[in-house]
Formats: C-alpha cells, sequence, structure tokens
C-alpha cells in the first residue's frame, strides 16, 4: 500500500492534472507543524492545524474551486499564527525536547502565498523546516514523502527566497549538502571583505599600512598566507582614490585572486604568459613577483578592458609587459615557448555572485556549456604554449572564479586527457581539494591536487586553482583534432541527457525539440570548426549560433 | 611599431629634456639592459630590446603597449608627454617642486600649484621650467612648468600660481578610457 502511495506521490509532483483521487488513502487527521526559530524574530512558534481527511483529498485533487477555500484557510492559518506567537514562549520551549513529525501542507497550499508575493519570512521558515526534515529523514519525515519530493519543495524554496533562476539552485545543490547549500547561498549575500595588494616594486606593506592609517582607515594583514595583502575594515577616505592608489602603491583586489599567481610561483628572468589579463590585478602581482624582470605578455582580447589593463600596468609601474589583444586561442602560433602560463580563464562566475547580483538570473546551462567550451580550447593553447623544457618552469596554472564542475574539473580532465601534462600541488594549503568524482562523472584522481576555494568556508569569493606541469612537447596535432571531434559530440550528448533530468519539473515538448535542433547544429559546428582555422570565422559562426 | 624618425627624435629629446635634461643619456645607456624608443600608433614606447623584439611577432592591430608609454605624437607633430612616464621622469628629474598635503588632492583634481600649497621648490629653477610634482612624503603626483623662478616665489601672495599643472596621476581615474 504504502508502495503505491509513494509513486502517487511522485506523479503528482510532475504532472498534478492527470491524478486521481485516491479514496481509499488513509487521512492524516492532525497536523502539527513546529517552525524552527527564525533569525528575525526571537520567539518560537507553534502552530495547530486540523484537518478533515476530505480536506486532504481535496488538495491532492486540485480542483480550482476550491482555490477560494485554500486561500481563507490560508487567511486563517495566518489569524492562529499571530495569536500563538502572543502566548509566550514557555510552552514552546517544551516542544523542542519532544521529537515531533512536521507535516506539510499539499503542494497546492505551499506555492498559494508565493505567488500573491513572496513573504520572505515564511520561506525562510519553510526552508528551515525541510532542512529539519532532511537533517534526520528516517525520523522526521511524513507519512511517506519522497525524500525527492522534499528537496524539490526546498530548492523551489529556495530559488525563491534567495532570487536564483531554478538552473543555477540545481548546479549548487548537485555540489553540496542541504545545510551546505544554505551556507553557501547565505555567503553569496554578505559582501566579502575589502583587501588591497601592497605593490612591492613601489613600497613596502609595512609602510603602506602606516600611510594608510594615518588616513584613517582601519586595516590589519590579510591572512599568514600572504605577505603582501591587507584587508580593510573600514575607511573614511574612498579607497580607490587615495593619492597612494593613484601612486600604485596598491591595488584593490579580492583575496581569492592572490591565490593563482601565488601557485603560478613566477621566477625572476621567465617568459611568462597571462592569458586573460584585465584589469590587471594579476598580471601586476605577476609583474611585482618577476621584480619587473624577464618578459610578462598581457593578454586580453576585449578592447575595452584592455584599457584599464593598461592603465593599471602603467600606474604600479610596470615596466616588463608586452600587452596583446589576441584571442588566447591564436597562442602557440603568435608566441609561445613561454617558462609559465596564467590563464584565468572567462566563466560565467558562479563563484562570485555576492559581486555581482545579476548572475543569479542571468546564467544558465547555454552559459556554462559556451564557456566550457572555450574554456577546453584556451587550456589547450595555454599548453601548447608552454616549453615543457624550460629550466626553471614548464608550468600552467588554470584558475576560474566559478565553483561549477563543467568549468572546472572537467576542463582539466580533458586537458590531462589531450596533452601529456600532469597535475601538481598548487602550493596553497587551504581549500577543498578538487572533486574526483562527481554523480556519474569519474575523474582523473590527480584532480584531488587542485584547490576550490568557497565563500562560506574562506570568506574569499569562489574560486578553483589547478597547476599543470607539461611533461613534453610531441603532440600531433591532427589526431587531436579528429578526437576533438568526437569528444565534443559525445559531451554535448551527455549534456543533453543532463539537461533532461534537469527539465522534468518543468516539462516543455518545445524545449525537447530545440534541443534536438541543438543536438544538430553543435556537431555542423565542430565540423565546420576544424575546417575553418580562422578565428574570425569561429567568431561569426559562434555569433550566429547565439542568435538562433 | 618602427623607431622613430631623425625628426620625431628631435621633437621628443627636446620636450624630454626640459623635464630631465641631460639625463636622456642615462635612460638610452643603461647597465642591466639594451633599452629603445620605439613609436606605434603616434606613442612612443621606452622598452627593453628583448621585449621590443617579442613585440615583432605580434601584428599591428593586436598590439596594446609594450614597456613604458612615454607620450604621444599630436596631429600637427608636437610631442606630448604622459602620465605615464611619470617614474622615469621623477627618477631623473632636475627640477622638483614639492607639495603640501593641504594641496595634494587639489593639485590631483588638476589644479594649478599655488604659493599657500608650495612646500619645497629646487633651488634657482628658472621661469617656465618643467618640473616634476612630488608630496611631501616623496611620492611623485604630476609634473608641470613652473610659473615664476625660485627667487621671485618668495615674494608671491599665497594666492598666486607657482606651477603650472600639466598632468597629474588623479588622469589614471578621471580619463583611463581616454589613455590608449
Amino acid at each position: 500500500m504504502s508502495r503505491i502511495k509513494f509513486e502517487e506521490e511522485d506523479i503528482g509532483i510532475n504532472e498534478p492534472k492527470k491524478r486521481k483521487v485516491n479514496k481509499s488513502k488513509k487521512p492524516i487527521q492532525t497536523k502539527v507543524i513546529e517552525m524552527k526559530e527564525e533569525k528575525k524574530e526571537p520567539q518560537k512558534i507553534k502552530l495547530k492545524l486540523e484537518k478533515t481527511p476530505q480536506k486532504e483529498e481535496d488538495y491532492e485533487d486540485e480542483d480550482e474551486d476550491e482555490m477560494s477555500k485554500l486561500i481563507e484557510e490560508s487567511k486563517q492559518i495566518e489569524k492562529e499564527r499571530k495569536k500563538e506567537i502572543e502566548d509566550g514562549a514557555e510552552e514552546l520551549q517544551t516542544n523542542i525536547a519532544e521529537q515531533q513529525t512536521i507535516v506539510f501542507e499539499s503542494g497546492q497550499q505551499i506555492s498559494k502565498p508565493l505567488n500573491e508575493g513572496a513573504d520572505l519570512a515564511l520561506l525562510k521558515q519553510r526552508i528551515g523546516d525541510i532542512v529539519y526534515v532532511l537533517s534526520d529523514y528516517q525520523k522526521n519525515r511524513e507519512g511517506n514523502r519522497s525524500r525527492k519530493w522534499y528537496l524539490k519543495k526546498l530548492y523551489n524554496n529556495l530559488s525563491e527566497y534567495y532570487g536564483y533562476n531554478r538552473f543555477i539552485i540545481q548546479k549548487f545543490s548537485q555540489l553540496f549538502s542541504v545545510s551546505e547549500l544554505i551556507e553557501f547561498l547565505e555567503a553569496n549575500e554578505a559582501p566579502r571583505p575589502v583587501t588591497i595588494r601592497t605593490n612591492t616594486l613601489k613600497t613596502r606593506r609595512r609602510d603602506l599600512a602606516q600611510i594608510l592609517i594615518h588616513r584613517g582607515v582601519n586595516l590589519d594583514p590579510l591572512a599568514k598566507w600572504s605577505n603582501v595583502g591587507l584587508v580593510v575594515y573600514e575607511s573614511q577616505v574612498p579607497l580607490g582614490a587615495t593619492p597612494e592608489y593613484l601612486a600604485g602603491y596598491y591595488m584593490l583586489q579580492s583575496a581569492a585572486s592572490f591565490l593563482p599567481v601565488m601557485a603560478l610561483a613566477p621566477q625572476e628572468h621567465e617568459r611568462i604568459l597571462d592569458m586573460s589579463a584585465a584589469p590587471g590585478g594579476k598580471t601586476t602581482h605577476i609583474a611585482s613577483l618577476m621584480k619587473n624582470t624577464g618578459i610578462l605578455v598581457a593578454n586580453d582580447p576585449n578592447q575595452d578592458r584592455i584599457k584599464s589593463l593598461i592603465s593599471n600596468i602603467h600606474r604600479l609601474g610596470v615596466k616588463n609587459t608586452l600587452v596583446t589583444m589576441h584571442d588566447g586561442r591564436d597562442f602557440p602560433k603568435v608566441l609561445g615557448g613561454f617558462d609559465r602560463v596564467l590563464l584565468d580563464a572567462p566563466c560565467t562566475g558562479l563563484g562570485v555572485v555576492s559581486r555581482d547580483n545579476s548572475i543569479k538570473l542571468t546564467k544558465g546551462i547555454k552559459d556554462v556549456r559556451r564557456s566550457t567550451h572555450l574554456q577546453k580550447e584556451l587550456i589547450l593553447s595555454a599548453i601548447d604554449s608552454v616549453n615543457a623544457n624550460s629550466k626553471t618552469g614548464g608550468y600552467i596554472v588554470y584558475s576560474t572564479c566559478s565553483v561549477t564542475i563543467e568549468e572546472n574539473e572537467w576542463v582539466i580532465d580533458y586537458a590531462l586527457r589531450k596533452r601529456h601534462v600532469k597535475l601538481v600541488s598548487t602550493g596553497i594549503e587551504f581549500g577543498d581539494p578538487g572533486l574526483t568524482k562527481f554523480r556519474e562523472r569519474r575523474f582523473n584522481s590527480s584532480l584531488k591536487l587542485a584547490r576550490r576555494i568557497y565563500p562560506h568556508k574562506l570568506n574569499m569569493d569562489g574560486f578553483f586553482i589547478a597547476k599543470l606541469k607539461k611533461l613534453n612537447e610531441n603532440q600531433d596535432e591532427n589526431q587531436d583534432e579528429n578526437e576533438n571531434e568526437d569528444e565534443n559530440q559525445n559531451q554535448n550528448e551527455n549534456e543533453n541527457e543532463n539537461e533532461n533530468e534537469n527539465q522534468n519539473e518543468n516539462k516543455n515538448q518545445n524545449q525537447n525539440k530545440n534541443k534536438n535542433k541543438k543536438k544538430f547544429q553543435n556537431k555542423n559546428r565542430n565540423q565546420n570548426k576544424n575546417r575553418n582555422q580562422n578565428g574570425n570565422k569561429k567568431k561569426f559562426q559562434n555569433k550566429n549560433r547565439n542568435q538562433k | 611599431m618602427r623607431p622613430l624618425t631623425e625628426e620625431e627624435t628631435k621633437i621628443f629629446f627636446k620636450k624630454l629634456a626640459e623635464y630631465i635634461g641631460s639625463n636622456i643619456k642615462k635612460l638610452l645607456e643603461r647597465p642591466d639592459d639594451q633599452y629603445c624608443f620605439r613609436l606605434h600608433r603616434t606613442r612612443v614606447y621606452y622598452v627593453s630590446e628583448k621585449i621590443m623584439k617579442q613585440a615583432t611577432n605580434t601584428g599591428r592591430k593586436k598590439l596594446a603597449s609594450l614597456g613604458v608609454c612615454f607620450g604621444k605624437f599630436t596631429k600637427t607633430g608636437n610631442f606630448r608627454l604622459s602620465i605615464t612616464s611619470l617614474d622615469y621622469l621623477a627618477q631623473y628629474a632636475i627640477y622638483r617642486v614639492w607639495i603640501k598635503p593641504s594641496a595634494e588632492l587639489s593639485f590631483l583634481y588638476g589644479n594649478h600649484v599655488l604659493k599657500a600649497g608650495l612646500g619645497r621648490i629646487t633651488d634657482s629653477t628658472p621661469q617656465y621650467q618643467g618640473v616634476v610634482v612630488y608630496s611631501m612624503s616623496d611620492i611623485p603626483l604630476g609634473f608641470g612648468r613652473t610659473a615664476k623662478s625660485t627667487q621671485e616665489c618668495r615674494k608671491l601672495d599665497s594666492e598666486q600660481i607657482v606651477c603650472f599643472h600639466q598632468s597629474d596621476i588623479g588622469e589614471y581615474l578621471r580619463d583611463e578610457s581616454k589613455m590608449f
């Protein structure tokens, strides 16, 4: 009996209208909701709700005529809740000790207040309730509600409460456990601390700190691992406009973006390439570690961003740079044989949501897929640009400000398969190790040497850093390209499968059609790409594709 | 990217000499490395030969900057020093002006230096001489030209201009998009 009910529950979620009323279903007579403590309201609330068996059926029937009844009822519940708040906290305290089962209203009722305008406090409380249930699912679940049902509700509530689109919540939920997910989302709401990097070409950290303290800036050394970083708590002057800033004594830079450069560990008199350099925070950091010796090639394809890059390079007194505007994929052809390459790849920015809130809504599966593709191309040209026989180097550092698997482990795994490189330790002692398995995927076991930085753990932007060592030069390029084609097709198919999973909730036949089209286009695109080596043509095709 | 023509070199060095005098020689004959001036899209860059050789690999359209930009030739053929050259100007400047902390911000907003803001000035600076402007803590802030000689400065009112503003590091904020 219970098994049958279970299945019906699941059907009910996906296709509510086809559902039949199960008259024989054993009704639940009393529902008790224990509301967990809310942050804004110090009091604990208890809510009792009596329901007749008939009503229970009605909810699941989803008859439109019942809507008005439901609204009335929810209003009543609101009234009761207010009353309960007034009845002191004593009774509530005793209830905490008892283990009570939490009962949820049916999906219909939950979605009701959301449509009328999200009541944030209520949402937050619901999230808390579900997390509580999931913390000990066996004990706390109501009847035969499936875990899937709870999770679905949770994701809906989370995306409503924090203002993400469903896709991003789904992506994050695959990375984190439920409680960690909420910590992560919460961390994305708060801004990261302001950090500055001392420009060691012009001054020392101690001197800079002293000058800034004189100007009324409250600061501290950033952390043990950095000897150039300062964290600013509060400032009476705008930090981006002090005479010291203009004179290039420091750079405003997030703490996490120190790490790729530290992992790169540039040495004096080397030839180093920074593939996507603008606006120059990392470039100038590299130059200051090289002490203005050797050659630093800073590349960025974007004409507008290149201005701030050049301006920052001059302001910080960097003199060993060559600034170019190539597409990163042109690279071994234009200039090659570098000792080290930093590839801070363009990404969806899902790790820096706190910096730019628009990411929450604008990024979708297309963006992730597009940037993954570009990243794979870029990392291969980065590897090809490195001189494996370099006496001091032969290293590539790959970093993104995103936390998704597709843009990180997947890209590195791809590079490991395509080129003769190995992962080496980044030299960063904190952060989580890279993932070697993710859902159905298995990555190279050495990926644990990569580092993942999470905002909720270290209070830095979400980041991924991996360091590769190139082992030898020999590569048959033609073979690669053929493989590329197969590879891409396989991956596209995989991705489409993923997408299928994701879109179960919003079943839409049109999308399926689109998917097939897309598949076809992708295949075409890959073939065309291999034919045309010309970067411009590629761009043009990409554009076309976007417009479609 | 190409070396400067004789005519261009003359104009450029004449301008540069107004600020650093015969120290130009030190720019060209450095003990550590071979350095040279190169013209790229009207701008003059000061760059080591090593980097210059690398730069020949990239096309003219794709090359954005190399080494340190000293300034640019205007369409009428004059040369204009830009603030990006300040590092070298400050290093080799002959005549210097220091300004008080209270006048720092005013100068960084693009105003001339008034007598009230003048902290120190190199002895025997002639009138209309190119000078580098420093803060009292020796941070180079920009460059300009003296309005009066050191002798005359002593007699000036506090509201009169001592040094004409030409360029200052505030431009990194104000004109970032126009600089390159």
